[in-house]
């Protein structure tokens, strides 16, 4: 079985994301990047489907995006993972979905694949629309945001369950399919020492736009962000005093119906 | 190209409400290309459900309702619009950026070549174009983003961010219409939907929202949340301290990495308040943090503050608003 796992080199979660001097993006400047947090599911749904598969099941993953993504390649490498493909040309800057799903098309279709699995959105633009734009490129199911996943006997289908409002949905889904994984879906694994020493041995094909051959990939970007935005100041907080908790929650409450208009 | 097209999302029978501030976002949106807005309504009640939406201001409800689409699928959705887009003239489709919505848009978008917008919280329409902004670093910050060129532009819309459409004593023309799907077409199918225990509105779309971190120190004290989100008709949320401890579980975490919420008011109770925290909260209306700790970083983000034990004050807390309600 070829196992397909999407990576994404981001932000680290509790970087603090200020906006460049120009104005035209953030300020990297101090910034640690790490793996896009959802698709440590994604490597970790991976491997284990691969280890409950056997026989001669591989996992991929596929990584688009700057050289400096080659540490988080050999991350996923180490977990476990058989071999790469890192997608990386310099004309590539801040690709729209439909570029990154076309190219990534590209390269998982002479790949070869059964499953992909990528994490629920990258939580750098957190547009979350790779993942359709891609299903629709391979003209394959999609199954977003799982939270449970199985496989029948004969590999042929995949159930799982996704998070909605409030409730938990469950889907049959035909293979191949394209599966975006959410947190809780399973505890992603270390980095063993060997894997670590063996992840230094495994392939990362480079693949340049030229390698791919472009044709099909938008030239032209269908948007443009004009402006980009801090969140307003938030205002002083009113600290509520009191002689004990009983006078404070009195205050607290009279506050929220008279003032903040609340309750 | 100027006509705007908003898909109402039915949701165990009932038509989600952030259709109506689809309305409004679709309102401003014609205000600028001097277009109309259509809406479509899929799955089962949809003709019914086209009643409550009559006279906001829309042109013609197209409803979608045969056995293929009585229960969700991406392919089966997504056909019934595209085929739908493919012979009108739609320029904006709107959707509620909830879990359907955020499915199914961008497999739309990208069968009819669009672009996409997700999680849009406020609309603008100048000099001709659509201006849509939208968080992005999970809330860190906003940007303002453009479509370039003439491709149909999809936007899903995050509930509780603008208005709801008044009725404008319009009519609206309610017109049916086959879904064009057959059974082959659906190759993933959601089978079964499976309420969480509780019966709570989920955080994503709850007006209050009572939240608890690390100093719960166990998941059977979430229940002192529960009794005043309860009162307030709310939900409880966590913070990934909390979850990540095991006292509450992955759908109610609020924050990077969770939900992103945006109610009226959001009470956290012993949550100190990490970044990704404060990304995924920061934009309620108003805030209000108990905790034992004067120097936690959420009280430079909350609107009221009482420094203090948790365990104390919210109970007694859940008592004083009983008296007020």
């Amino acid at each position: 079985m070829k196992i397909i796992v999407l990576l994404k080199r981001v932000p680290d979660t509790e970087a603090k994301i200020l906006i460049n001097s120009e104005g035209s993006g953030i300020n990297e400047e101090g910034v640690k990047f790490i793996i896009n947090t959802y698709d440590e599911y994604a490597i970790e749904e991976g491997l284990k489907l691969k280890e409950n598969v056997g026989g001669d099941s591989t996992v991929t993953v596929v990584c688009m995006g700057p050289e400096e993504s080659t540490e988080i390649i050999r991350t996923a490498l180490a977990m476990g993972a058989d071999n790469a493909i890192h997608i990386c040309d310099a004309a590539l800057d801040n690709p729209t979905p439909d570029m990154t799903a076309t190219l990534l098309a590209k390269a998982i279709k002479n790949n070869g694949f059964d499953i992909i699995f990528c994490g629920k959105q990258g939580i750098d633009y957190d547009m979350a629309q790779t993942q359709a734009f891609l299903a629709e490129k391979l003209d394959i199911p999609q199954v977003n945001i799982i939270s449970e996943f199985a496989i029948s006997d004969d590999n042929k289908k995949a159930f799982l369950v996704r998070s909605i409002e409030g409730a938990d949905e469950k889907v049959e889904a035909d293979l191949p399919v394209i599966i975006s994984c959410n947190k809780g879906l399973n505890e992603p694994r270390y980095a063993s020492l060997p894997g670590i020493m063996k992840a230094k041995r495994k392939e990362i094909k480079k693949l340049t736009l030229t390698d791919l051959d472009s044709s099909g990939v938008p030239a032209e970007k269908d948007s443009t962000i004009i402006k980009w935005l801090s969140l307003p100041k938030s205002g002083e907080c009113k600290i509520i005093e009191g002689e004990d908790f009983g006078e404070k929650v009195v205050e607290l409450a009279r506050l929220l119906r008279e003032e903040a208009k609340v309750l | 190209m100027n006509d705007v097209l908003i898909f109402g999302e039915i949701r165990d029978g009932n038509l989600k409400k952030v259709i109506k501030e689809l309305v409004t976002a679709g309102r401003i949106v014609t205000e600028g290309t001097g277009g109309s807005i259509d809406a479509i309504l899929v799955g089962r009640g949809a003709s019914d459900l086209s009643e409550s939406i009559s006279g906001l201001g829309i042109r013609k409800t197209i409803c979608v309702d045969d056995d293929q689409v009585e229960k969700y699928s991406t392919e089966g959705y997504a056909k019934t619009l595209s085929d739908l887009i493919a012979e009108s003239s739609y320029g904006y489709i709107l959707f509620g950026a909830t879990a359907m919505g955020r499915d199914l848009s961008p497999r739309v978008a990208a069968r009819v070549g669009g672009v996409m917008f997700s999680d849009c919280v406020d609309l603008r329409f100048e000099e001709g174009r659509c201006i849509a902004k939208r968080p992005v670093y999970s809330g860190k910050l906003f940007v303002e983003i453009v479509p370039v060129g003439k491709k149909p532009v999809f936007i899903t819309l995050r509930p509780n961010n603008i208005p709801p459409a008044e009725s404008d004593g319009g009519k609206t023309e309610m017109v049916s219409r086959p879904s064009g799907v057959t059974e082959d077409m659906i190759r993933a199918l959601a089978t079964e939907i499976i309420p969480m225990a509780g019966g709570r509105p989920d955080i994503t779309e709850a007006e209050v929202i009572v939240s608890g971190g690390r100093a719960m120190k166990d998941s059977s004290n979430f229940e002192i949340l529960g009794e005043l989100a309860d009162l307030l008709g709310g939900a409880v949320g966590a913070s990934r301290a909390a979850v990540d401890a095991g006292y509450s579980l992955q759908p109610l975490q609020v924050g990077q990495t969770g939900k992103i919420v945006n109610p009226k008011l959001y009470i956290a109770c012993g949550i100190s308040g990490a970044i990704q925290h404060l990304a995924g909260m920061r934009t309620s209306k108003v805030i209000v943090a108990i905790n034992k700790d004067p120097n936690a970083p959420i009280f430079e983000k909350a609107h009221y503050g009482i420094v203090g034990d948790l365990f104390e004050v919210v109970p007694a807390l859940t008592e004083e608003i009983k008296k007020l309600l």
